[in-house]
């Protein structure tokens, strides 16, 4: 009898592909909406590691003339400076517990990128949230014109590029995050300061600073004892011409968009469902009624009821597990190779998890189709054997 | 060895109120091993439905059907099938192939059925060659005539070598020889040692019969 179920749905390829191909819609949707949740919920936990830090100081132009937000969050490019002498106030207030400054720079185009690229320069004395990243894929230590590229940028390691007619060579290609540190490019203090004056010299920079004077931003972690709002707040009320922003803040917006993707998702994942079931349930009814002769022919030569049930469950759990596997591949084969893409359609931090979690998605998906499928013919499977063969056998003669 | 003890089939007709439709009149009959019994009868005199009962396949509405005194219809389903799986071989009425198996696939079903390693094809195929319809084995039902899919169902009803073969017009579909072929062939089952019921319009039925009934009305008579 199971080589029988296998032998039934051979037998009827049409019947059989329309059911598989349902069942690989319903496998498509749970599986591929499942992923593209948790790639955005991974995207979102990466940035705030990569932000790494409770607040992001900035002078205040920052946040009117360049929208701070568009490079932290989406990959644009820009840079604002802020003189020492502020950023020595800022960091006598009370309440920092761990604090560092960066440098901001937007390149123009270089041999490496087809856009500019943002380069962010820290001081590694004091650095706390970008070298742990880079350390995971440099050990060594950052020599003057060395630079860590992001991992979307179309440079490896041991590249030259050039930067306002400075060269630098590439010391290490980060792994990807998701965020728009993937088109980023990280360096160390002493570099960073040799291209803003280059920038400047070559008259290229719309600010005209020493580098030696200023910094773009200062990260800090609020010192145990002070929550990071009365640090926030303490900074900006007391040292002018700086804001002192949160970081949570800024992906608040990041996770309301992620909250109301998730919704639509869920929402579309419910509606195919509905009517994948629904489908499902009326497909296999009508199989079951199409085949009360084949079945009453069963019984006629000693078939049990159970074995008649066991017979259309069989074949409902059959289609639904190459249904299943049908949409998790079309779902891998949709969502793996356009990640980029579907980061740039929803703007939104986007990271593929790990390939245990997506095989995971996977299983789950193909055991939940073939589930479905089951359930689906369970009530066909039920009227089925129940049937009275002697009737049917009656009424088709 | 089967034994039918006062049964009776009603069914109600749907759509007229309370009408009861009495399908078989309380009915009396013994199907012994080694003999070849004919019921004939006009079509809608309960023929079909009294076959269908003493298969295990219609529960009567009274009376009791034994197998060497086991009541059928007080076993349980699971029991009931493997019985009549191993016991009974019937023929039905019309088209009974599954299509998604070939002709020699139809044939074993029975066998493989509760022991999916028996090798019986070589039993298979001298029934088929018996039949007339070796050449066919390995075709799918679509390929076949009428008769030929008819003289599959026999071969298939058998396979398993069964103590009681019940007939439900065997030679529907069947010329003059085939339907010589299948007569004997149900004949010389009979001779060894099976119990066989044939319902039947053929009037050539009776030169192979043992014991010749009528029905009519449901009410079964002696010929």
């Amino acid at each position: 009898m199971r080589r029988l179920a296998v032998q039934n749905l051979t037998g009827k390829p049409v019947r059989t592909a329309v059911l598989t191909v349902l069942a690989a819609l319903l496998a498509l949707a749970v599986f591929g909406g499942s992923l593209i949740v948790t790639s955005l919920r991974t995207g979102l936990h990466s940035l705030e590691d990569r932000l790494g830090a409770d607040i992001m100081v900035v002078p205040y132009e920052a946040t009117t003339k360049t929208n701070l937000e568009a490079i932290v969050l989406q990959g644009a490019t820009g840079y604002f400076y802020m003189d020492n002498a502020r950023a020595e106030k800022v960091l006598a207030r009370e309440g920092i517990g761990q604090a560092s400054e960066q440098f901001f720079l937007a390149s123009a185009s270089t041999g490496c990128c087809s856009l500019s690229v943002q380069i962010i320069g820290f001081d590694p004395q004091t650095d706390f949230s970008i070298t742990p990243w880079i350390r995971r894929s440099f050990g060594g230590e950052l020599q003057k014109y060395d630079v860590v590229v992001g991992n979307d940028l179309n440079a490896f390691v041991g590249d030259t590029l050039q930067f306002y007619g400075t060269e630098v060579h590439v010391a290490a290609k980060l792994a990807k995050t998701g965020t728009a540190y993937d088109t980023a490019v990280f360096t160390g203090e002493d570099t960073i300061k040799a291209l803003i004056a280059s920038s400047v010299e070559r008259g290229m920079n719309q600010f005209t600073v020493d580098p030696d004077k200023v910094v773009s931003c200062i990260l800090i972690n609020a010192a145990d004892g002070y929550t990071p709002e009365e640090v926030v707040n303490d900074i900006n009320i007391h040292v002018k011409k700086v804001k002192a922003i949160q970081t949570k803040e800024m992906i608040s917006g990041i996770s309301d968009s992620l909250s109301g993707v998730r919704d639509v998702i869920g929402v579309l994942m419910a509606a195919v469902w509905v009517l994948g079931l629904a489908i499902l349930l009326l497909a296999f009814t009508m199989s079951v009624n199409e085949r009360r002769k084949e079945f009453a022919v069963l019984r006629v030569i000693g078939a049990s009821r159970g074995m008649l049930a066991g017979l259309v469950l069989r074949e409902a759990l059959l289609t639904g597990v190459c249904g299943g596997m049908l949409g998790g591949v079309i779902g891998l084969a949709v969502i793996v190779p356009f990640n980029r893409a579907i980061e740039e359609q929803l703007g939104l931090p986007f990271l593929l998890p790990g390939a245990g979690t997506v095989i995971g998605y996977f299983a789950a998906a193909v055991i939940l189709t073939a589930l479905a499928g089951a359930a689906a013919a369970g009530i066909a499977a039920l009227r089925i054997s129940r049937m009275d063969t002697g009737l049917i056998l009656r009424g088709d003669n | 060895m089967l034994e039918a003890q006062g049964i009776r089939k009603e069914f109600i007709r749907q759509g007229k109120g309370t009408n009861r439709l009495v399908a078989v009149q309380d009915t009396d009959l013994t199907l012994g091993a080694g003999e070849l019994t004919v019921l004939m009868g006009r079509s809608g005199s309960g023929k079909s439905t009294l076959l269908n009962m003493l298969a295990g396949l219609l529960a009567p509405t009274a009376g009791r059907i034994l197998l060497d005194g086991e009541d059928l219809y007080a076993m349980e389903d699971r029991a009931l099938s493997r019985l009549r799986n191993a016991r009974i071989g019937v023929i039905p009425q019309g088209q009974t192939a599954l299509h998604s198996l070939t002709v020699l696939e139809n044939v074993l079903l029975p066998v493989r059925m509760y022991d999916p390693k028996a090798d019986a094809a070589p039993e298979a195929l001298a029934l088929l060659e018996r039949l007339g319809i070796a050449e066919l084995q390995q075709d799918k039902p679509a390929a076949l005539s009428g008769g030929e899919l008819r003289r599959m169902a026999i071969a298939r009803a058998v396979i398993r070598r069964p103590q009681i073969i019940l007939a439900d017009e065997p030679t529907g579909d069947l010329d003059d020889e085939n339907t010589a072929i299948v007569f004997d062939f149900l004949r010389e089952s009979a001779r060894n040692g099976a119990a066989v019921l044939v319902v039947t319009h053929e009037g050539d039925a009776v030169q192979y019969a043992d014991r010749i009934f009528r029905m009519n009305a449901g009410v079964l008579t002696a010929s």
